[in-house]
């Protein structure tokens, strides 16, 4: 008898509903909650655009222009100032009654960090006393910082990757992606993604979540992308508009465009030999955080300068052979699962349990100090990814 | 005043960055220059704790030839606590860099009081 189960009961399991929304074909909220359709951000009324700005000048507190305020603007500047010179002399007062700088018997120095010293090669196996405090006594405040890391890159992610996927950014690379040359078929290509656009609406069932939101270029063209489009059916008019703010931009040359990244000689000679060099030592700081100075953080950020390196010489298609949003994902989530279980056995040990299970074997061997060193790979592997996501993010708007 | 300011110039040095930094906040209406503050701010923080860690003559603490005790090593507390304090900074700029350039989009203009000021006549209208 065949344990497959029937097809209509498989539909109805958890499994099925799981696969589902891992491929991406069903959004788990989409038609089980009770959802309002956000109110479309209201389009200001008066467009802000830098010809207004003269008159805001006039109106504002804009010292050098407006009569009223020219008096306050002085009286701002001498009080912060005068703030600012408060507050330093107060804790310039204060630090004259702290005990002096160097001395062995500060209160700072008590029995905690004799403890680390005296005591910290046998209970943690690190010669580097600092990695051993991290990232085995006081292992759960890593952890935290290397989920700040993951969130802040989330929350990045959120504020720079949302708004422009539909808006300005996403028409940008797929204008500029396709060339100069092409710029006769920008027309074409606004359609395209005018199209791509309503397809997305659909897909949320009339949730109209993004969009009427407008704005003007320098030129003073009204460009209107999302909701207004699609509500009024007018695509055609819509691809032309915002064909016409690429072949704008692509002339201006204002956003930075994929040719100009990755084409330089110099940079690119000199990043073929720096490269290397610098990966292997991010990876030596990384494994010896232990033995040395150094660890998971720092190395990681070498590692880090250098996928910025090998970026801007080779250019962001060759860096998106092996580093995309799903690495990034898949990178840090493990590493940071992998550190959350390694360390999460003192929950059931009753939450005073110091003491490695695997041995710590002989200080400064490479291999020695227990979990210290899968926890810096971790650590390093979540900063690494997480300074270049910084730097791709701000650099183009996504992963 | 007190009677150790001459041996506390490094934290002197701290307070008064800062204080600089923070004065950058008042005076600058450029939110990136706002941000750069912000950051001279952390950097004094974390002068200030490297200095109370520091104790004068010792080493970093890497134990060398098996000597364990506290007469050869700094502090190593301020050491792990500056190291938190570079993370959270590092995501905090990166945030607000971010959020910056959200507000750029949307108005064109990085001069807080335009921003504001702009909001304002909108909600009179």
């Amino acid at each position: 008898m065949s344990r497959k189960r029937e097809e209509k009961e498989y539909q109805k399991s958890f499994p099925y509903r799981f696969s589902r929304w891992l491929k991406g074909e069903e959004d788990p909220f989409i038609g089980r909650l009770e959802m309002k359709p956000q109110v479309p951000r209201e389009s200001p009324e008066r467009h802000f655009d830098p010809s207004d700005y003269e008159d805001i000048k006039r109106r504002s507190r804009d010292h050098a222009h407006n009569k009223r305020w020219q008096g306050y603007g002085k009286l701002y500047q001498v009080s912060s100032v005068f703030i600012c010179t408060a507050l330093i002399a107060l804790l310039v007062y204060a630090v004259s009654y702290l005990p002096p700088v160097g001395e062995t018997g500060n209160p700072a120095n008590n029995e905690v960090p004799e403890r680390y010293i005296t005591k910290g090669l046998e209970e943690t196996g690190a010669v580097n006393i600092v990695t051993g405090m991290i990232l085995n006594y006081r292992a759960f405040d890593t952890f935290g910082e290397s989920t700040v890391l993951f969130v802040a890159t989330g929350c990045v992610m959120l504020i720079l990757m949302t708004g422009k996927s539909r808006g300005k950014r996403g028409t940008a690379e797929e204008g500029t992606g396709n060339g100069m040359a092409e710029r006769t078929s920008i027309t074409d290509t606004g359609d395209s993604m005018s199209e791509k656009i309503s397809a997305e609406a659909s897909g949320k069932r009339g949730i109209l979540a993004e969009g009427s939101r407008s704005r003007r270029t320098e030129a003073g063209i009204q460009i209107s992308v999302g909701t207004v489009g699609i509500e009024t059916g007018n695509r055609v008019s819509m691809g032309i508009e915002t064909g016409n703010r690429i072949s704008k931009e692509i002339e201006t040359g204002e956003p930075k465009t994929e040719e100009t990244v990755g084409t330089d000689p110099i940079l690119q000679v000199i990043a073929k030999l720096v490269c290397p060099a610098v990966f292997l030592f991010g990876i030596y700081v990384i494994l010896n955080g232990h033995i040395s100075p150094g660890g998971g953080f720092s190395g990681g950020a070498i590692i880090g300068a250098g996928l910025i390196l090998y970026t801007n010489a080779y250019g962001f298609e060759k860096t998106e052979r092996f580093f995309t949003k799903k690495t990034y994902t898949g990178i840090s989530v493990s590493a940071l699962s992998f550190y959350c279980l390694a360390k999460s056995y003192s929950f059931f040990t009753g939450a005073n349990h110091m003491e490695n299970m695997i041995p710590n074997g002989t200080p400064g061997a490479i291999i020695s100090s227990g979990l210290i060193l899968p926890l810096n790979i971790c650590v390093g592997l979540v900063v690494s990814c997480t300074i270049y996501a910084f730097y791709a993010l701000f650099r183009k708007g996504g992963l | 005043m007190g009677n150790n300011l001459a041996s506390n110039f490094a934290e002197i040095a701290a307070v008064v960055l800062f204080g600089i930094g923070f004065t950058d906040l008042f005076l600058h209406k450029n939110l990136i220059k706002k941000i750069i503050g912000l950051n001279i701010m952390d950097t004094a923080v974390y002068l200030f704790l490297a200095v109370k860690g520091y104790i004068s003559g010792l080493k970093a603490p890497i134990i060398e030839n098996g000597v364990q005790s506290t007469e050869a090593y700094i502090n190593p507390i301020p050491s792990g606590l500056v190291l938190t304090g570079i993370v959270v900074s590092v995501s905090v700029s990166a945030l607000m860099l971010a959020l910056t350039v959200a507000l750029y989009e949307r108005y064109h203009t990085l001069d807080l009081d335009m921003i504001s000021f702009y909001e304002r006549s909108k909600d009179r209208s």
